[in-house]
């Protein structure tokens, strides 16, 4: 029987022609179609690897690099009794700050915050934003400062004259304590993070319960019936809606219905820098909406994979449902239960588009301080920047790309270690 | 047997306890607000979107067939929006379908297990990293590469090619991953009674396996599809902005999430015509990413192949 016959007998595979040439050089050369499609397939590996590493070479290359830098006036200008501008006390940076700003401008700056309330810090960079105005003139990526660091020196001493050439990494502790500015070489990330962290622990404390009752229920007590059903189903469409689309939702509810509750006027506490609703309270509870369904199927899995010894154990001994539920089920669902959730919460750690519609002020230089808060977070300040020209703000946008992958990756981390830590082997 | 029954101590019987009540119906409650998240989601956009259509700007007919989206002008036609959608989608399809299916074959037809336990997880990766770091990606890399090799005349700074490529490399993990699960729960004696025909590796991969696991790749690409319909910020940094109806890739233009990202991000007044336009392009998006979803399932359901 030629082994094309073969084919007949499995009614899953249609009768075709399938491995009907049997001769010794055919053979061969399906030999050589088979290495061939292999090394393709080999190569497509290959290819996702090379997105990969392109991505993270383009943000480290991004991130460091020489700058050339111009100062109005040059800082060693302003040093008093021979001590350096970084070193002087507050008092004598005070009165540099005076002795080269307008009197207009110091009464305002002494209006907005007095200078005795004000840091050391606070007046030094003041100095800095308001008489040395550096400017950045260009910028040049970390692979052209290592090899072609010769052609840089030479444009610069062909074109700025003044310009001083500075090797700098965008990434330094700087960014994360600093407040947004809009001068590249102050600006940081502090509020940023601030938000991000804010507006997680509101969703956590929404989004956790929620979804963990969620799954107990749909696990524990619901039966198979229309309504269970129903619930199921629509879960795992709500997990597959763009996150967008919850970011729509966010605004047309907490923003603008629940605008009274999300400003926190009904508690008489009328933040003034509080707009309109958007504020962190709507982001955490969109992005809360937005993770609930990730939560449940995490979880859902987790309890589904205790065993059912275990509870009929439980009740054997006449445990009602939710001792069982509470004393057995939870106790060795519950690893899995936080890796499943902080996988999804690191989903949102890193959503922008939702954040984007409910309302995130693009520019805050103060941090939240209540729920009620005006906010930015991380994916939202490197949106911003990356949507700015100029090449030094897509700089500070890798450097804080760097920050969020860091943050990110802890948090995964910690998933892992909570799989590896608490999870029970069954025999 | 009854007698016993009755014998039972009042104090053993089960009995009605209100804690345990009170618990499961919060608990019911829990379960019950997904539905309720869902009707919120039918109702806003449906809200504001009936409010749109009934502007006197608007026609029903005038927004799915129009090809000009300026606001400015009280045009609504949806379909330059719709078609840098399908363009940026249909792109990254064609960049994650034939990469994700090669990985996938490599991955469960070629790797070694220790191999497979490296490669799987780190391509997974990355489909962890937040998409806003794909669209710096798309600006910063893929465009200066892409007018690197056409001619900075031919690719505009914005297009949509940059924006569908890194939207492949986006879903491509997500492909890959999924259909890798598909071919790995073909059951092994299949690709031992094809080899015992005396088929070779990859005639075995690719007439049996894959024909076998050829629900569990459809599903992997239909959601790859609704992820890529619904992504916005790579195409939000990257595509453009400006709604422009062209089928030349590389030129800019802004697709549907796009737009609503744009118009939200200012200051929307709530009376404006702008803020219910956002809501009539959500609920398109909602109702295509749904339907995918929904066929998505029924692909499951149906044509699961069950072995023994």
């Amino acid at each position: 029987m030629r082994l094309s016959q073969v084919g007949h007998t499995r009614p899953g595979i249609p009768p075709r022609q399938l491995f009907a040439q049997d001769k010794p050089r055919d053979l061969h050369r399906r030999y050589q179609v088979g290495y061939l499609w292999q090394v393709i397939f080999l190569a497509s590996t290959i290819a996702g690897f090379i997105a990969l590493s392109a991505l993270l070479y383009n943000i480290i290359n991004q991130s460091f690099g020489y700058v050339a830098i111009q100062n109005e006036v040059e800082p060693g200008s302003l040093a008093a009794d021979g001590i350096a501008l970084v070193d002087l006390p507050k008092e004598t940076l005070v009165e540099v700050l005076q002795q080269n700003i307008s009197a207009g401008l110091f009464r305002r700056l002494e209006r907005d915050q007095p200078f005795n309330q004000r840091s050391r810090e606070d007046v030094y960079v003041l100095i800095i934003e308001r008489v040395v105005k550096p400017r950045i003139v260009k910028t040049w990526t970390l692979v052209d400062s290592i090899f072609h660091r010769r052609e840089i020196l030479a444009e610069l001493a062909e074109k700025q004259l003044g310009a001083r050439l500075q090797f700098r990494s965008w990434l330094h502790p700087r960014l994360l304590t600093s407040p947004q500015s809009s001068i590249p070489l102050q600006a940081g990330v502090r509020t940023a993070i601030l938000g991000s962290l804010w507006t997680i622990a509101i969703t956590v404390l929404f989004a956790f319960p929620l979804g963990v009752g969620a799954a107990i229920y749909l696990e524990e007590y619901a039966t198979d019936n229309l309504i269970n059903r129903l619930i199921q189903t629509n879960i795992s469409n709500l997990a597959g809606v763009p996150s967008i689309i919850y970011g729509i939702l966010g605004l047309a509810v907490f923003v603008r219905t629940l605008e009274p509750i999300m400003s926190g006027t009904f508690l008489g506490l009328s933040d003034p820098t509080s707009a309109n609703g958007r504020t962190i309270l709507s982001a955490g509870l969109t992005l809360g909406l937005l993770v609930l369904p990730l939560i449940i199927i995490n979880s859902q899995e987790a309890i589904r994979a205790v065993p059912q010894t275990l509870r009929q154990a439980s009740y054997g001994l006449g445990a009602t449902r939710w001792q069982t539920v509470w004393y057995h089920v939870l106790p060795n669902a519950i690893p899995g239960i936080l890796t499943g959730s902080i996988l999804s919460i690191s989903r949102a750690f890193g959503e922008t588009a939702p954040m984007v519609v409910v309302g995130a002020s693009t520019f805050i230089t103060f941090d939240p301080t209540t729920p009620f808060s005006k906010f930015t977070t991380l994916p939202i300040q490197i949106y911003q920047w990356t949507s700015r020209p100029q090449a030094e703000f897509r700089n500070l946008a890798a450097a804080t790309i760097i920050v969020l992958l860091i943050l990110l990756l802890s948090l995964n981390a910690w998933a892992i270690f909570f799989r590896n830590r608490f999870s029970r082997k069954f025999v | 047997m009854q007698r016993q029954f009755e014998q039972i101590p009042s104090a053993l019987q089960k009995r009605w306890r209100i804690n345990e009540a009170v618990l499961q119906s919060i608990l019911v409650l829990c379960g019950l607000f997904s539905i309720f998240t869902t009707v919120l989601i039918v109702f806003e956009l449906g809200k504001e979107s009936m409010l749109f259509f009934r502007s006197e700007d608007v026609s029903l007919i005038e927004f799915f067939t129009g090809t000009r989206w300026q606001p400015q002008i009280a045009e609504f036609g949806i379909l330059p929006l719709v078609n840098a959608t399908l363009m940026t989608t249909i792109i990254a399809v064609l960049i994650a379908l034939p990469l994700g299916m090669g990985v996938a074959i490599y991955l469960s037809e070629y790797a070694s297990e220790r191999a497979r336990k490296i490669i799987k997880p780190a391509l997974e990766l990355l489909a962890g990293i937040p998409t806003v770091v794909y669209g710096y990606f798309a600006l910063t890399f893929m465009t200066p590469f892409l007018r690197s090799i056409f001619g900075q005349g031919v690719v505009e700074i914005y297009n949509t090619a940059s924006a569908g490529i890194v939207m492949g490399i986006l879903i491509l993990p997500l492909i890959s991953s999924m259909s890798e699960d598909a071919l790995n729960a073909v059951p092994r004696s299949l690709r031992e009674a094809a080899y015992g025909l005396g088929a070779t590796r990859l005639e075995t991969a690719l007439q049996v396996v894959v024909p076998a696991a050829l629900s569990g790749i459809a599903a992997a690409v239909i959601v790859g599809l609704s992820r890529a319909i619904g992504e916005t910020m790579i195409v939000a940094i990257a595509a453009g902005a400006g709604p422009n109806f062209t089928l030349n890739p590389f030129k800019a233009a802004e697709t549907m999430t796009g737009h609503i990202v744009r118009i939200s991000g200012g200051d929307l007044s709530y009376a404006s015509i702008d803020y219910n336009s956002i809501f009539a392009i959500g609920l398109l998006l909602f109702f295509l990413t749904l339907s995918l979803n929904l066929i998505n399932q029924r692909i499951v359901r149906r044509f699961r192949e069950v072995y023994e």
